[in-house]
């Protein structure tokens, strides 16, 4: 058993970030996850692992350092809250164009705008859909533990190699600040400089002696080429959805009635379902732990199967539930219930909405 | 009576000046007369005597030298407009013993790019940053720059450069000059042999700081012609650029070895 500690989500990340054997972390402070860079300054983590701490001028800059470093094949990560996270869409985009390998987490608050700084889940859309500009996608995980901020960041870390692009941690105000028992993974070391040279060819970290010299850009000015070059993206993506799509069901089997949710809203859920259940309600929980790739095969499943209806329960206006559409494509009903500008449903609120929208309506 | 080939002239006694292996073969996409194939050379040139073209990492900008990296025949990352400082500061900081450097135009480093070039110099990042200044946007077609001269005409400012409206250019070369983590800073040009063996010996200077370790940015500001931009002969640009551009943007060093120089 791994080393046990109290922690908050924002700690726990900034832990992990150490234990994954990142190379490089650059941040720019926002409530509320201004503790991973807080945690990181204060460990010296370039004393334990030699990592790398930078606090950069804004998050522009952080995500362009994400780039660079990224570039020459080392483990590179950021964190941030919503709008940092907004001003960062730009640099996705291109590190998604030159497929560069990085890891940026969300903790997410409410928005518009500056919003607030309680917790929020109203950045779906931007974290699915491609917040940025072109046709590219984001590999999407969603903690929905103090536990999970910790394990996903050597997994997000995998992924992002795995596939040469950028993999996002996208949790909340809720996860980041609460405190909660986590297990903490043993140091993996970080990689040596010869091996980094050896495992990532086309990274940009010197001309190798009488080889080719390597480029990494999004530009290509030829239209064809470059339609190729989207062509081999979608490939790539199309290869991640076969492959990546994570989730958990919880009293799925017996149920009538699913709700769907991430994050903190499916741990709000849990006790909605056991409410429910008390009652005789016989509903489950379908928790997308991948919001990118989405898990469709599952809810098609459980439409197959005949279940009454889906309530997309997310502390966002209605953003996920487009996706649980899509899937069920009108077979059965699908309603949304979220409180959101920072504000978190209560379980019962949950519960009252299945009963109003989902059986009674 | 045999003909006479290339072979029989050039012979190796005969070669004064041979193309450095690092710039690539790709035909350069500047407009004849410009500085910037000129300064490609200057750099790839010094990082080929310096012996680090396997321990390089150059970024590109946005902007006439956006396919910089065809032509500089290193590893080379592509950044978006105004970031390359924020590339090479990560790049540097995870690799300190690679030769790190940026390659900018006047919108990219003293435009839009303004909050990156000014806190990798005030951070002393250990890496050059070459700064091609022509006072244009010439890649987008001849837009006002922030170096753009006062009454000069661009695309977007016809009726030139107006200061009470438009502002006066920006001198981000003196402006970083200020910073504690510039080490050197220059301003050179290359539209002469001289000036380009000058330019020469600053970008050396520069990346031999770096090699060095000398604490800070080495910064090197090229005035630059852009003679399309300009609308004028690439000789009449030069004269130009003489007559107008260096009374403002006046050539020499303005910081060595960390200190500032008497000017």
């Amino acid at each position: 058993m791994g080393e046990l500690k109290l922690m908050k989500g924002n700690e726990a990340l900034a832990e992990a970030a150490i234990r994954a054997g990142v190379d490089g972390y650059f941040g720019y402070p926002i409530t509320p996850q201004s503790e991973v860079i807080e945690y990181l300054m204060a460990e010296k983590p370039y004393e334990r692992t030699g990592m790398v701490v930078l606090q950069a001028e804004s998050e522009v800059a952080s995500i362009n350092m994400l780039y660079g470093g990224g570039g020459t094949g080392k483990k590179v990560m950021t964190s941030s809250s919503s709008p940092g996270i907004s001003l960062m869409q730009e640099g996705l985009s291109y590190l998604a164009g030159a497929e560069i390998p990085c890891v940026v987490a969300n903790v997410v608050r409410g928005g518009p705008g500056l919003g607030d700084i309680q917790p929020a889940q109203s950045d779906y859309f931007q974290s699915v859909k491609g917040g940025g500009h072109g046709d590219y996608r984001l590999i999407v995980l969603a903690p929905a533990s103090v536990q999970e901020m910790s394990d996903f960041v050597p997994l997000a870390f995998d992924l992002a190699f795995k596939y040469r692009t950028p993999a996002l941690i996208i949790s909340d105000g809720l996860i980041g600040q609460m405190m909660e028992k986590v297990e903490l993974f043993d140091q993996i070391p970080r990689l040596t400089d010869e091996e980094v040279i050896k495992r990532h060819p086309w990274a940009t970290n010197g001309k190798p002696v009488g080889g080719e010299r390597r480029i990494l850009t999004s530009l290509d000015l030829d239209p064809h080429r470059l339609e190729s070059h989207n062509w081999h993206l979608q490939a790539k993506y199309k290869t991640i959805e076969e492959n990546e799509v994570r989730f958990e069901m919880l009293h799925c089997e017996d149920a009538e009635y699913v709700i769907v949710a991430y994050g903190s809203s499916a741990r709000i859920a849990q006790k909605s379902i056991q409410l429910a259940r008390e009652k005789g309600i016989k509903v489950g929980l379908l928790r997308p732990i991948t919001l990118w790739p989405f898990p469709k095969k599952p809810i098609d499943e459980l439409t197959k199967s005949g279940i009454k209806g889906f309530l997309s329960v997310e502390m966002s206006a209605g953003q996920m539930i487009e996706d649980v559409k899509l899937v069920v494509e009108g077979r059965t009903k699908v309603e949304h219930f979220g409180r959101y500008g920072g504000v978190i449903h209560s379980p019962e609120q949950v519960l009252e909405a299945l009963e109003q929208k989902i059986i009674g309506g | 009576m045999s003909e006479i080939t290339l072979q029989d002239i050039i012979k190796p006694e005969n070669l004064v000046y041979k193309k450095t292996s690092l710039m690539t073969n790709k035909a350069l996409s500047y407009c004849p007369g410009c500085g910037h194939g000129t300064t490609h050379r200057l750099i790839m040139e010094v990082i080929e005597e310096l012996g680090k073209e396997n321990e390089t990492i150059g970024v590109a900008p946005v902007g006439c030298s956006v396919l910089a990296y065809e032509f500089m025949n290193v590893d080379m990352q592509e950044a978006a407009h105004g970031r390359a400082p924020a590339l090479a500061t990560a790049i540097k900081r995870l690799w300190p013993g690679k030769v790190v450097f940026t390659y900018q135009g006047d919108g990219d480093l003293a435009a839009i790019g303004t909050a990156e070039t000014i806190h990798a110099c005030n951070r002393g990042e250990k890496i050059v940053m070459v700064f091609i200044n022509n006072g244009i946007y010439g890649m987008t077609g001849g837009q006002m720059a922030p170096t753009t001269l006062p009454g000069m005409k661009t695309a977007t400012s016809p009726y030139g450069r107006d200061v009470a409206t438009m502002g006066n250019p920006l001198k981000m070369t003196e402006l970083v000059a200020t910073l504690p983590g510039t080490y050197y800073v220059t301003r050179q040009s290359v539209q002469t042999p001289a000036a380009v063996r000058k330019a020469k010996k600053a970008i050396k200077k520069a990346f031999q700081n770096q090699l060095d370790d000398k604490p800070g940015v080495s910064f090197i500001e090229v005035v630059s012609n852009c003679n399309s931009g300009w609308k004028m002969e690439p000789v009449q640009s030069n004269i130009w650029m003489e007559e107008n551009m260096f009374p403002f943007y006046q050539i020499g060093d303005i910081k060595v070895d960390g200190k500032l120089v008497d000017r």
